[in-house]
């Protein structure tokens, strides 16, 4: 069996998850200039809101529930808890703290992570949850001799829809003309009639579902248990900051370029798995410091 | 102006002042109220939050909480009739392992000095059980450890005072799974693992792979993953580890970790190629659902959980704890109840008078080699100088029946202890690379 075409097959689903995890951190950022740390809770409380719901739908008489109807369960409860959670922080702490330092944004949404953490053990408690029926049931399909999951393959075709559909509404909108002016210059767009806090509302709250979406998505193959937003955090920031912060291109790019590298270390050097996706960082940030796909920001004194 | 500022901060600071000199009376004044209010003070030391809590710390700190209330109540089996520990009523000081070892080395420090605790019994990570031996023996606390496994313990604390350990040494684990492959699976020549990258698992790997060499010279290991701990997601090393055809994937991962793999593994098709044996399986025995393929091997690092033997303590114990929390106990809380029940039996055999509170050294004293009745049979305290419980292991098939919705053990093959446990002052590993010297297996 061709150890290669495992690796291309094992890293681009694994890019596809790392690039849904991505997209949401990258597009507040790119809008917004806001590092947000609280991106990985955003992740967590979507796959715990998915398992939770997934668990209660198959509970009882789950033979005789149709297994479709969990998936819409997946989607309706990422929209659910991004558009809650991603409104109330918006809304109620992050609007009045709007042109602060970045640095103090980053400590911001870092206590929000922590606060976060803690909330969500106090609501789902500490024991794993499992919500595997959506993913079991998808079975799996034979590549070339090597047996994937349909549900991983799944990801792949959802994770296309999410960056085209990004990018197409970015490029091919008026929301997204105004909002690119708005990522280009604030105050400018601003003089010219830009509803700017609309826009930051609006983009947050997408930065939020689609954090929750991401991690609804991958709440049926694992098991959601604490501390899961944290251990995302940091690969998310790994391949945003490969393809340049704020860009869906380049967290795309990121993604690809992360996921093969580390899927070609699991197989052919098992050691350096742990070192290989920061190694990819530092030698993207050694030749381009604004990362792949970054744009250099011209100092406005 | 001025003025009035120098008021207000002379004020702040007498009112601080005052405040400190309070707490600090406080401080003074509460333990030493407990102490000699005549109770047993006993420190309980497991993960309430991370990773760890719900495989592991949440069983134990409820195993601990039914036991003790049960202790108390004096509603104990021969021979743990008597009320709470010699007659002194039980009061459990719970504190949560996670934070690192130097926060652990800190709350050991706490519970000891201030909380005046007579006896602590905890900790899970082997990093935590390293860092406080060495202070329990500086503080003169009796302290038995409950679940770490390292093998490090009793090779760094080579005089071992006041730190006992009820719970068995993690390379009794990996040598039980290679014994246990080689009378079930003898054909077995191809064995891949996966394990978590830390020191857990990587002397899991080691340990195993050197007891395969001994137990089964013909087979190869042909994959190891190392994945990071809380990965969750092993699509690429379930690849990695399917394209080399193994027959056995040999794993010591746990909690999240562990079932994540299972699901993972299983709905990729490894599992029905290969059989997984999963060292701390027995923890997750209520929670796989039939997502563990059926003829999963899984163990309990001991005679515990659902390898307890039929006794009057277990029925006991697997009831109260049924009762309190509408699950069978995991291996977890048969360890914790073990090491309560060792240290009452110490404290007993120590206490001159009934309702006496021995102090540390005589409960040491009297722990030192003994044999005590626990949930998991009897138990010997016959290694590291009478420090280090000597028990058996056993592994079994997982069986999961849909109909019934119960998960049932097969194939359940125990080794005793000598057959799986190095003897005193021989290191695991040379002891599984020179062959087993000395072993005893019935």
């Amino acid at each position: 069996m061709n150890s290669i075409y495992a690796v291309l097959i094992d890293g681009t689903i694994y890019a596809s998850w790392l690039f849904l995890v991505a997209a949401g951190l990258t597009v507040i950022y790119g809008v917004m200039r806001i590092l947000n740390m609280a991106h990985g809770s955003f992740y967590a409380i979507g796959a715990y809101a998915a398992a939770s719901m997934v668990g209660w739908y198959f509970n009882g008489d789950g033979a005789a529930l149709p297994v479709w109807g969990s998936y819409l369960m997946l989607v309706v409860c990422a929209l659910a808890a991004g558009l809650v959670v991603g409104l109330v922080i918006e809304r109620g702490l992050l609007r009045l703290m709007y042109g602060r330092d970045e640095i103090l944004m980053v400590i911001i949404t870092y206590a929000l992570l922590l606060i976060l953490e803690d909330g969500m053990k106090m609501v789902w408690g500490v024991d794993p949850y499992m919500a595997y029926q959506p993913y079991a049931a998808m079975g799996r399909s034979v590549l070339g001799g090597l047996k994937v999951s349909n549900y991983d393959l799944a990801l792949i075709v959802v994770s296309l829809v999410v960056g085209g559909g990004l990018w197409a509404w970015l490029e091919r909108t008026n929301t997204g003309k105004v909002l690119r002016a708005v990522i280009h210059d604030r105050e400018v767009a601003m003089a010219m009639g830009v509803n700017v806090a609309l826009m930051f509302t609006l983009t947050f709250v997408l930065g939020t579902t689609l954090g929750a979406l991401a991690g609804a998505l991958t709440a049926p193959a694992i098991s959601v248990a604490p501390g899961l937003g944290v251990e995302v955090i940091v690969l998310a920031f790994a391949v945003v900051v490969v393809g340049g912060l704020g860009s869906i291109e380049g967290a795309a790019a990121g993604a690809l370029l992360v996921g093969l590298a580390r899927a070609a270390a699991v197989h052919y050097a098992p050691e350096l798995e742990l070192f290989v996706i920061y190694g990819v960082m530092s030698l993207v940030l050694a030749v381009r410091p604004q990362g792949l796909f970054g744009r250099t920001l011209v100092r406005k004194i | 102006m001025t003025h009035t500022v120098s008021v207000t901060r002379k004020t702040l600071r007498r009112l601080s002042l005052t405040m400190a000199a309070s707490a600090l009376a406080l401080a003074a004044v509460a333990p030493a109220q407990a102490a000699e209010n005549g109770k047993f003070r006993l420190g309980i030391v497991t993960f309430l939050s991370g990773g760890a809590a719900g495989p592991f710390g949440v069983p134990s700190a409820n195993a601990a909480k039914v036991v003790i209330d049960q202790l108390n109540a004096g509603a104990l089996p021969a021979p743990y009739a008597t009320k709470g520990i010699n007659g002194a009523e039980i009061e459990m000081v719970l504190i949560d392992e996670n934070g690192g070892a130097t926060k652990q080395v800190e709350e050991f420090r706490n519970l000891v000095q201030r909380q005046k605790v007579d006896a602590v019994v905890g900790y899970i990570s082997s990093g935590d059980c390293l860092a406080v031996s060495p202070v329990a023996e500086e503080l003169g606390a009796m302290t038995v450890f409950y679940d770490c496994g390292t093998s490090r313990l009793f090779v760094e604390n080579k005089a071992p005072k006041f730190v006992f350990r009820t719970g068995l040494d993690a390379a009794v684990d990996n040598i039980g799974a290679a014994r246990y492959l080689a009378a079930t699976r003898p054909n077995t020549t191809r064995y891949a693992g996966v394990q978590q990258n830390y020191s857990w698992g990587q002397d899991s790997w080691a340990d195993f792979t050197a007891a395969m060499k001994q137990t089964l010279p013909k087979a190869d290991a042909v994959e190891s993953q190392m994945p990071k701990l809380f990965q969750g997601q092993y699509g690429a090393e379930i690849s990695a580890v399917s394209v080399k055809r193994p027959e056995i994937v040999h794993s010591s991962l746990w909690g999240g970790d562990m079932e994540a793999f299972v699901l993972q593994a299983s709905a990729r098709g490894l599992l029905d190629d290969a059989t997984a044996i999963l060292t701390c399986g027995e923890s997750a025995l209520e929670r796989y659902q039939g997502q563990a393929p059926n003829g999963t091997i899984v163990g309990a690092r001991g005679p515990f959980g659902a390898f307890a033997p039929q006794n009057a303590l277990n029925t006991w114990f697997t009831g109260v704890y049924q009762n309190a929390y509408q699950m069978a106990p995991t291996y977890p809380a048969s360890k914790m109840a073990q090491a309560i029940l060792g240290l009452k039996h110490a404290a007993e055999k120590a206490a001159k008078a009934p309702g006496e509170v021995p102090a540390p050294a005589a409960i040491a004293a009297a722990f030192k080699g003994a044999n005590f009745e626990s949930v998991s049979g009897t138990v010997q305290m016959s290694r590291a100088d009478g420090h280090q419980a000597l028990q058996g292991i056993s592994y079994g098939e997982y069986h999961f029946d849909a109909k019934t919705k119960k998960a049932e053990l097969k194939n359940v093959k125990s080794f005793s202890g000598s057959c799986v446990t190095p003897p005193d002052g021989t290191e695991a590993q040379d002891w599984i690379k020179a062959g087993f010297p000395g072993a005893k297996c019935e």
